[in-house]
């Protein structure tokens, strides 16, 4: 495993930086029963909800109940621990980074392993994206970080195995909205020189 | 304002939101910004759409309703910027399930995504078709996303392939569609689509048997060489996870393969080399390479046997759990348990690790360790296994003894070659874990006690000493005290001494010493104190010179406050002191009970209300004869809450409590069989004889207890009290007399004859009680439309030639009847049935229907100034009340 570097407590509520190869674990993600990941959860420390994605069917009142339970179960767990908790006749495998809680929810006979590979695939590269991700980064840009998980996951399946090529989907579209932004500046400026 | 610099004000309010110090704060901003969310959304104010939607998707995770916010997201969805969708769809995906009606709102605006020109909003179109779409829309766009499978760019290609998947798990039957587009995906180069692709098609291969062979025949081939290619790649930094091109790449492949080879042994044949070379080659230090392990294992398990592989993959179990990696351990124990099914003998040389898995500081560890041993025991290691798990026991954490505890019993009941080791492993427990033990498991552990009769002498002296040193364990204590109150002589005496016990001298006074310990202890509750009690009764007849001491322990809980003990205590002592004729005859050992009839029972019912009359009743361990399906459960009567209300303990109570009948069995049983029944036999209750002769109950009685007394050497009572089968209701007739039974009645006279009297009221009037001196009549009424309820009025006369003064009347009900009692019409009672006492009652009947009425009644009054007191049960009230 990679070794994880957690940051220490005056970084504040940031989420520690995750280094080249080093990551410091707090993203959830959970997904449920036909499909491999049911839902993903990122959850901090002090039991704030960062971000959901369901990909299984969850109604409003389930979801709630969902994070109040894992949060209870994930958060009081002692370091060392295996990263896998049994849950509901499903597993949840998170990771801890930081601040942040990383869970997936998994069936029971899908790959652990390999999810916990898929979390920091998508730790890695929100890393690149934001230059050194912390907590804040992923409150103020949470828009973000689901646009990037979506170019990650559908469906509950992995759809992309390479950083760049996902940093450079994300990119292309922020430039997009960027050169949109643009125009209606300038669209806007005019119309509002027009109607002075 | 432009409409793109909504960001500022989304950071604004996240901002005022992360300074909130209190809910309520957070509550009054989310509120206010809802409020001017919902303001702005009804002017239809464009500028801020996108922004409002941002700020609506952040109040939604932090778990407030954000429900006026869809119509938002098609709106934005149905925008022609490319920034609109992308927000919109966003929201669509965080905001909306399938199940929401909304969502079918959105399918045409996903139909022109999906034909857009700007591949970006093709991606974002699939994205949200693969992530929400219900079976409707899958079914709709299933064509576009086919289509798009053959898109020139790959990007798009792989969420294609995706969404292809939701499309056929939700729909199975569209699978055909798609199989020959997903097959060919396999040939692509980039690994996105790749990894897509073949996942698609392990789905594929899962929906739809055709589609299986299909790619079987086809691709397995493929599969395997682009395998091998993958595996001997080059470093490719792209790709590279810790050393490892693609690791999931290479667990999808795997995966594909494992699908394709099960059940074929060609197909596996063909994919041999390639797992042996994955299972021997790939770096095991990091957690990439075990994940492809893994998945290498799981496939070598699942396809065509080849045993060379299988020891490969076994082997590689074995590393994984002796890593020191939580994690691999974990995934070790997890696979180990898949692949018992395939070679337990392999997984059997894991034993001694997995054993010690059992010990983790890891919960999830632990539990995983603990089901793989269940399943590894068999005949040959249960001993050692057992002994490993109960010595663990003594160190484990308290969250864990109940599972390990429950674990070993069932091990222990499953496979133990021998009693006297089953009742050594089970003491064991007892000890160590006793209160985690399951009520079921202790009654089956004095079941075997009672059938090992060679080993009483044994069992009592283990439990003496055991009970010394664990007073606090409950369960234990209540074995020891059943098995004292049983085989206390042979404590005492050493009867039966093995050769492995060392000599143990004990008095009788020590063993009264350990009931009045067990009885006095704080922890002891009404079940282990009642059940104090009765093997104290026994005692007090075995050990002649303790009679006394015991009486005095008896005495003292004359005063609990708990119904249950001080009826018995009152009762026993009565026994004790008055009694001496029949004393022996009740402190018989139990008779030896029925193992067989118990498994059964144990395995076939659920310990419940006692239902039939005919099956066999099953001997208890206090000797009750019981049709009940809850054997030992209701063993010392402690159903109370069925019970009937509580009346003052004597008479009738006496009785029931001695032969510990769960009451509630007998009055359910009562109610069904009234019309046959005389009625207020409480006896006939007791035995179960439902279909008793309606005419004289009390000859029958009488009857029953002499015929008992002379059918079998065992006395009269204690012969009703042990016997096995259900008392033949024939038998009453031959024999009248007076037997001990009246005695312990205490005179409690020949209160209970009744004539069922035959009114042509609704509900006719029947005769509840009568005794020498007093006769009670009950006429019924109910109010229109409230069947729940009964007005009775009852009616006292007088049949001696005294006046009754300061007469009351008191009843009792249980607890799913209320009972209201009127003011009586008088308290004076005339003479010679020379006037009468009305007393009306309300009772309120909950189970209306299921329950007939019952009550116990008490009648006091003064004759000539002294106190008489008459009491009596009223079963015969007539159906349907």
């Amino acid at each position: 495993m990679i070794p994880i570097s957690r940051n220490n407590k005056n970084s504040g509520h940031l989420f520690p930086l995750i280094q080249r190869q080093i990551l410091s674990p707090p993203l959830i993600i959970i997904i449920p029963s036909s499909k491999m990941i049911h839902f993903v959860l990122l959850i901090s420390r002090q039991g704030k909800v960062r971000l959901t994605k369901w990909y299984s069917p969850y109604s409003q009142k389930e979801r709630s109940k969902v994070i109040r339970e894992l949060s209870s179960l994930i958060l009081t767990r002692a370091p060392r621990l295996c990263n896998f908790v049994e849950w509901r006749g499903f597993k949840v495998v998170y990771k801890r980074y930081a601040s942040l809680y990383f869970c997936m929810c998994i069936n029971q006979d899908d790959n652990e392993l390999e999810v916990l590979e898929i979390i920091h695939h998508y730790v890695e590269i929100l890393d690149r994206y934001f230059g050194s991700v912390c907590e804040l980064d992923l409150i103020f840009n949470f828009h973000k970080a689901y646009f990037i998980l979506d170019e990650i996951l559908i469906a509950g399946e992995l759809q992309e195995s390479s950083k760049k090529t996902v940093a450079r989907l994300v990119a292309a579209q922020d430039s997009l909205v960027e050169a949109a932004k643009e125009q209606a500046n300038s669209v806007s400026f005019i119309i509002s020189q027009a109607t002075k | 304002m432009n409409p793109f610099s909504s960001e500022t004000r989304l950071r604004d309010m996240i901002r005022a939101i992360r300074a909130c110090k209190t809910a309520a704060e957070e509550r009054a901003v989310v509120r206010k910004e809802c409020a001017t969310i919902r303001a702005s959304v009804s002017d239809n104010d464009n500028d801020y759409k996108h922004r409002n939607l941002a700020k609506l998707m952040f109040i939604h995770m932090l778990g407030y309703p954000t429900h006026f916010g869809q119509m938002e997201c098609l709106k934005l969805i149905a925008a022609p910027g490319f920034p609109d969708k992308r927000i919109g769809y966003l929201g669509l995906m965080l905001l909306l399930d399938e199940r929401q009606e909304v969502l079918m709102l959105v399918t045409n605006s996903l139909k022109q995504d999906l034909n857009h020109t700007n591949q970006y909003i093709v991606g974002l179109a699939l994205c949200a078709l693969g992530n929400i779409s219900s079976a409707e829309m899958a079914r709709d766009l299933a064509p576009e996303v086919e289509r798009l499978l053959l898109f020139r760019d790959p990007n798009i290609r792989k969420k294609a392939a995706l969404c292809s998947i939701r499309i056929i798990k939700k729909v199975p039957d569209l699978a055909e569609n798609f199989v020959n587009s997903a097959a060919a995906l396999l040939k692509e180069k980039h690994h996105g689509v790749l990894l897509t692709g073949v996942q698609l098609c392990t789905d594929l291969c899962k929906v739809s048997p055709d589609a299986l062979e299909y790619i079987r025949k086809r691709c397995t081939e493929g599969l395997v060489k682009l395998l091998k290619d993958v595996v001997n790649s080059p470093y490719v930094p792209e790709y590279d996870v810790s050393g490892i091109a693609d690791p999931f790449l290479h667990i999808r492949l795997l995966r594909l393969l494992r699908v394709l080879g099960h059940g074929d042994a060609d197909a596996s044949d063909c994919m041999n080399d390639i797992l042996a070379q994955v299972a021997s080659k790939t770096e095991s230090n990091k957690n990439a390479g075990n994940a492809i392990l893994y998945e290498c294992v799981e496939t070598i398990m699942s396809i065509e046997d080849n045993s060379g592989l299988r020891v490969l993959a076994i082997n590689i179990l074995g590393r994984f759990l002796s890593n020191r990696d939580n994690n691999i351990r974990y995934v070790a124990l997890n696979m180990l348990m898949r692949a018992i099914t395939v070679d337990s003998q392999a997984v059997q040389r894991h034993r001694a690790t997995i054993l010690e898995c059992v010990k983790d500081s890891d919960a999830s560890i632990r539990k995983r360790a603990l089901e793989l041993v269940y399943l590894l025991v068999n005949e040959n290691n249960v001993k050692l296994l057992t002994k490993d798990l109960i010595d663990y026991l003594e160190i484990s954490d308290q969250e864990f003894k109940g599972d390990l505890t429950a674990k070993i019993c069932s091990i222990v009941e499953k496979f133990s070659p021998e009693k006297i080791w089953y009742i050594d492993q089970m003491l064991q427990v007892l000890s160590e874990a006793g209160n985690y033990v399951k009520d079921e498991v202790w009654h089956a552990l004095i079941v075997v006690i009672s059938n090992a009769s060679n080993l009483h002498g044994y069992t009592v002296r283990l439990l003496y000493r055991a009970v010394q040193k664990s007073v606090d364990q409950e369960v234990l204590v209540r074995v020891a005290v059943w098995c004292i109150g049983e085989y206390g002589d042979m404590l005492v005496n050493s009867v039966g001494t093995l050769g492995i016990e060392e000599p143990i001298t004990v008095t009788e006074s020590d063993t009264v010493d350990v009931l009045e310990t067990a009885i006095k202890h704080h922890t002891s509750d009404l079940t282990t104190r009642a059940m104090c009690l009765i093997a104290l009764l026994k005692l007090s007849c075995r050990f002649p010179s303790c009679s006394e001491r015991i009486q005095d322990i008896i005495v003292q809980n004359k005063g609990s406050l708990v119904l249950e003990l001080q009826q018995r205590s009152i009762e026993f002592n009565s026994i004790i002191q008055k009694h001496q004729n029949i004393r022996s005859a009740l402190c018989e050992r139990m008779p030896v009970l029925d193992e067989s009839s118990y498994s059964i029972r144990r395995a076939g019912s659920l310990p419940a209300v006692a239902s039939s009359l005919q099956g066999s009743a099953v001997t208890l361990p206090n000797g009750v004869a019981k049709p009940s399906a809850a054997p030992l459960v209701d063993l010392l009567d402690l159903s109370s809450d069925d019970a009937p209300v509580p009346a003052p303990s004597q008479g009738n109570d006496f009785l029931h409590d001695l032969l510990g009948v769960d009451l509630s069995s007998g009055l359910s049983q009562a109610g069904t069989n009234q019309t046959q029944k005389s009625g207020t036999d409480a006896l006939l209750d007791l035995l179960s004889i439902g279909t008793a002769p309606a005419s004289s109950s009390f000859s029958a009685l009488d009857g029953l207890s002499l015929g008992q007394g002379t059918d079998t050497s065992i006395s009269a009572l204690s012969g009703l009290a042990s016997t096995s089968t259900a008392m033949p209701a024939t038998q009453p007739s031959s024999l009248v007399g007076n037997s001990p039974m009246v005695d312990l009645l205490n005179g409690f006279g020949p209160s209970e004859q009744i004539q069922a009297e035959e009114n042509n009221a609704a509900y006719p009037s029947i005769v509840a009680f009568e005794s020498n001196n007093l006769k009670m009549t009950c006429n019924f009424s109910k109010q229109p439309g409230n069947l729940q309820s009964t007005l009775i009025e009852a009616n006292f006369i007088n049949k001696s030639s005294n006046v009754y003064t300061e007469f009351i009347f008191q009843a009792a009900v249980p607890k799913f009847l209320q009972l209201h009692l009127d003011p009586a019409s008088s308290n004076t009672l005339p003479a010679s049935g020379d006037g009468s006492i009305t007393q009306k009652l309300r009772v309120t009947n909950s189970q209306h229907g299921k329950k007939s009425l019952v009550m116990r009644i008490r009648i006091a009054y003064k004759l000539n100034n002294k106190d008489v007191l008459e009491q009596g049960q009223i079963s015969n009230f007539p159906h349907g009340l």
